[in-house]
């Protein structure tokens, strides 16, 4: 299933499902069995739910193959972070859709409350989720279940970058979903430009901030909301009393896991120098632990993902001032970089300049806790942020005092396989979220509805012309007392 | 540095000295923004009365009663409101603390409107002041003696760095919308929501659009005619029709058209008089742009009441439009004004047919005595409200969260709404450094046994009920076995 079209104006027929057909086909393809009105009832929403997750449930091991073809993702990580956290995921919405559909009564005010207030969860039409390559089922996937939990049709977007994994869920997609409401949707940045000239209800974008921005005024011009999840520089901050074996093990672990392809991994730390004398040796022995003393040969450590991103990593090692204290080998011809600790680096540091998205981590000395909330400060938001610390005290400062995505303290990652938590970025890393209920928010639409009776009109009255003053005085009577009422 | 920039520059200033944070420093400006409705009320009513020709009351009524009301709620409900929310936790984190953390965004940038220029200029700067952030003040220059008494009034009511108001036209709107913002909360229209939306881009900024749209109106031919035509009638003409969630158009059957042309009329009549003109409560057009656009859109339909005008007044009588076609100029924008089109429909199937082929409306009407046919409306269509059997009033409730869907816009707010809104919701672990033994099985090496466990645990939320009967047994177990060796062993 080859896509080779370049505009909406010239494309060529593409394979989806069994159909020939053009991305914009697709697009109205989709709008009708939206407005057919067969995405609606709970049970068709339960049923495609339940049939994706037997798609996971009854291919993981031509999953776990496909990442591992990809990045070379161990299959414990495979496993973890991609395919139970999606088990979790499908079987958290399975269980709570009902109640997530029912209507929400609302409070009412004492001029409407004969009436019926509630909130009223509706599909918005056509979503297009657009995934990307570090976790590509997982982060494809995810929003998938929200927007099929509301109700929606949904496009996807699978990253071209992990291919093994792109050609697996566009085979099986259409294979368990009703291939009526849902289409994979393959092609390279052109023509995911082109998909982006369609009109769509809600687009889930996961990636750079540079793309985000050609997404965006795509999305303006119909209108379009948007979900942005984008990644940033984590920071992570050691100070104070502390564990620094367990520390270290956390920080290890968060870090090269998916060798540091995430966009929560903790992207630099900063501590003082003391703190760092300490954790220096703990790190490594963190490192020796997880993966020996050899980890080119360890099973356990993800490669790169790409060449490009494999000579883009070397390139910034190299640039750096800083001083390499573990790791810093790299082998092209398997897209291998070690677990690698970089110290003495500055802010102006190349390793400082974006994301670093890989298996290295730069050390910041800082000289109080002050002024290392201010670096953290200084720079855009992130997507999270953590601190490590025994003293509860120094969490909380760090907390009130910053502003990120998500944040956690004395662990990496681990907040984002909680569906109660609202998985999202805030100014520079993104805006809106999913995960559990939240995809279920995010896209739908929240209708405000009220019904009111036929009777009391002569209260009705009371807001009628003529207005008059005695008429004012019994409106702000009712609007004086506890609740909030007014009549505009 | 041009003047928009030194705002926002100086607002994000004073944004990061911290200020505007703590609830104290939010409740005392919600508090002194009170303060500002009661004393200034006059000054209020007198610009929007050459603004709008809204009397002092409607001023009151739909204005500042509202916004006070809203800020009492506000107040009322902040320390709830910015607490942390606890979350689900599941096995593996059962001795962590979860919750979600209401924070600050930064600087927001409010653009406000004509119609109801304080209610739409203000209720999202309460929501900004309550979610503890900065925000630069835009009126709409359209309403320009009201843009003067928020310029004059806001700076001696509430701080002027974090909340400052900035006035002017086209070029000065997209001078602020150069600099950056935390968020951006727009009223208006979809051409403009959509510039705005685009500026956005540049930065990365989330925005809030209250668009508006063609409000559907549907009467049933089973229902009360004549409240619903008086309902229907204050709805439409109050502001001289310029209100985003104003019903639009109605669509009925033919054979009640003539009943609701003459229950419109009626209730105009009650309402203001056999001479509108020269009610006090009968508002003006607001400037004459939109006087002709509105005239002009009458061109193609019949006129069944009113219709009388006057330029050099803006003045255009209540007017009803009978027998209108989908393809007249009145049905092809937002009207804005006093025109009622009734669109004659065969009943509520063509209804439903006809608005699901329109883009989706801020607000949808249905008056129908029958709960069959408001489940219909209701279930086959989407707006961003729907209201049966009344116009407008949806709006006052503050646990419903008004905004728009689709064309109409995007995001909501209105009492907590806003706050949210406004706000940054970050969710947040805290752990302790202890158990780690417990983190062990994630680590490599990678074995099986240990994927084994692990699963067993990242596969289970928290069922507490099923926890709890384990705990008892687990307890009874244990006193049993303590009785049994104590007592008979």
């Amino acid at each position: 299933m080859v896509v080779s079209n370049c505009s909406v104006q010239q494309q060529q027929a593409v394979l989806t499902g069994e159909r020939m057909e053009t991305q914009s086909q697709i697009v109205e393809r989709l709008r009708s069995a939206f407005c057919s009105g067969m995405t609606t009832s709970e049970q068709f929403r339960q049923t495609q739910l339940s049939n994706l997750l037997s798609m996971i449930t009854e291919n993981e091991k031509l999953f776990v193959d496909a990442l591992h073809k990809d990045l070379a993702k161990p299959r414990f990580e495979a496993v973890m972070s991609e395919i139970d956290t999606l088990i979790n995921e499908l079987r958290y919405a399975i269980a709570n859709l009902s109640s997530w559909m029912q209507p929400e009564y609302v409070s009412k005010n004492i001029a409407t409350k004969l009436d019926t207030c509630f909130v009223r969860r509706e599909p918005l039409g056509v979503v297009l989720v657009i995934g990307t390559w570090n976790y590509p089922l997982y982060i494809l996937i995810l929003p998938m279940v929200g927007a099929i939990a509301a109700g929606n049709c949904v496009i996807i977007k699978p990253s071209e970058v992990s291919a093994a994994t792109e050609s697996l869920i566009a085979e099986l997609i259409p294979k368990y979903l009703s291939q009526d409401c849902y289409a994979v949707v393959r092609g390279r940045p052109e023509e995911t430009k082109a998909l982006l000239q369609n009109r769509f209800d809600h687009i889930l974008y996961t990636g750079s901030r540079v793309v985000a921005r050609s997404v965006l005024q795509a999305a303006s011009v119909h209108l379009t909301p948007v979900t942005l999840e984008l990644g940033g520089k984590c920071p992570c901050l050691i100070y104070g009393r502390i564990d620094i074996d367990s520390a270290a093990h956390r920080l290890a672990w968060a870090k090269f896991f998916n060798a540091g392809q995430s966009c929560v991994a903790p992207d630099y730390v900063l501590c003082t120098q003391d703190t760092l004398n300490d954790l220096l040796p703990a790190l490594r022995k963190a490192l020796e632990d997880f993966y020996g003393k050899q980890p080119e040969t360890c099973p356990d450590l993800a490669r790169i993902v790409s060449h490009r991103h494999w000579t883009r990593l070397m390139e910034l090692l190299r640039r750096s001032s800083g001083k390499v204290v573990v790791g810093g080998q790299g082998n092209q011809e398997n897209k291998y970089i070690a677990p690698t600790v970089v110290v003495d680096v500055a802010d102006s540091d190349a390793l400082m300049e974006e994301e670093i998205f890989g298996p290295i981590l730069p050390i910041i000395t800082f000289e109080s806790l002050e002024r290392g909330i201010d670096f953290i400060n200084h720079r855009e938001k992130p997507l999270a942020l953590y601190v490590f610390s025994d003293e509860s005290s120094v969490v909380n400062t760090v907390l009130e005092k910053t502003s990120s995505g998500g944040f956690c303290s004395n662990d990496g990652i681990v907040h984002m396989s909680l569906p109660s938590l609202p998985f999202g970025g805030v100014g520079a890393s993104g805006w809106g979220s999913y995960h559990g209920r939240w995809g279920f928010e995010t896209f739908s639409h929240r209708r405000a509805c009220m019904l009111r009776g036929w009777a009391l009109e002569r209260l009705n009255s009371l807001r009628y012309p003529p207005y008059q003053e005695d008429k004012m005085a019994w409106l702000r009577w009712t609007t004086s007392a506890k609740s909030s009422c007014s009549l505009m | 540095m041009s003047r928009e920039q030194q705002a926002v520059a100086r607002a994000r200033k004073a944004f990061e000295t911290g200020r505007s944070r703590s609830l104290e420093h939010r409740i005392r400006q919600l508090k002194n923004l009170q303060r500002l409705f009661t004393e200034r009320q006059k000054e209020i009513s007198d610009a929007v009365k050459k603004d709008l020709s809204k009397s002092e009351v409607g001023t009151q009524l739909y204005e500042t009663l509202g916004l006070e009301g809203e800020i009492n709620l506000t107040i009322r409900k902040l320390k709830e409101w910015a607490a942390p929310r606890p979350a689900e936790k599941n096995l593996l984190i059962l001795a962590d603390t979860a919750y979600i953390k209401p924070e600050p965004l930064g600087v927001v940038l409010i653009i406000g409107a004509w119609n109801y220029p304080w209610a739409v200029t203000i209720k999202p700067l309460i929501g900004a002041i309550a979610a503890g952030n900065a925000a630069v003040v835009k009126p709409s220059e359209v309403c320009v003696h009201t843009a003067k008494v928020m310029e004059d009034l806001l700076p001696l009511y509430i701080d002027k760095e974090l909340y400052p108001v900035v006035t002017g036209g086209v070029p000065e709107t997209q001078e602020l919308l150069c600099q950056r913002f935390d968020h951006i909360f727009y009223t208006g229209n979809s051409t403009v929501g959509k510039l705005i939306m685009e500026a956005a881009a540049k930065h990365l900024t989330p925005v809030t659009l209250e668009l508006g749209g063609k409000s559907p109106c549907y009467i049933d031919k089973n229902c009360d005619i004549s409240i619903a035509c008086r309902r229907i009638t204050w709805g439409k003409y109050t502001n001289c029709g310029q209100t985003c969630i104003a019903p639009d158009y109605i669509l009925c059957e033919p054979s009640i058209q003539d009943q609701v042309i003459e229950e419109v009329r009626k209730s105009i009549k009650d309402f203001y008089t056999d001479n509108p003109k020269n009610c006090a409560d009968y508002g003006r057009i607001i400037n004459q742009r939109h006087f002709k656009r509105i005239m002009a859109l009458m061109e193609d339909s019949t006129v069944a009441a009113g219709g009388e005008n006057n330029e050099s007044d803006c003045y255009i009588a209540p007017t009803v439009l009978r027998d209108v076609k989908p393809e007249a100029k009145v049905m092809q924008e937002e009207i804005f004004g006093p025109l009622l089109p009734i669109l004659p429909v065969s009943g509520v199937d063509e209804a439903i047919k006809f608005i699901n082929k329109r883009e989706k409306p801020l607000a949808l009407y249905v008056f129908a005595s029958d709960d069959k046919v408001i489940k219909r409306m209701t279930d086959e269509t989407s707006s961003g409200g729907l209201l049966a059997n009344d116009c407008l009033v949806h709006y006052s409730v503050s646990s419903l969260p008004f905004g728009g869907v689709g064309n109409s816009g995007m995001g909501c707010y209105h009492g907590k709404f806003s706050f949210d809104q406004l706000s940054h919701l970050r969710g947040c672990l805290i752990k302790k450094l202890k158990m780690e033994g417990l983190n062990s099985m994630r680590y490599p090496p990678h074995t099986p046994e240990k994927l084994g466990w692990a699963r067993f645990f990242i596969l289970k939320t928290v069922d507490l009920g099923w926890l709890g009967r384990m705990a008892l047994l687990a307890i009874l177990v244990t006193v049993a076995a303590v009785v049994l060796q104590n007592y008979f062993l």
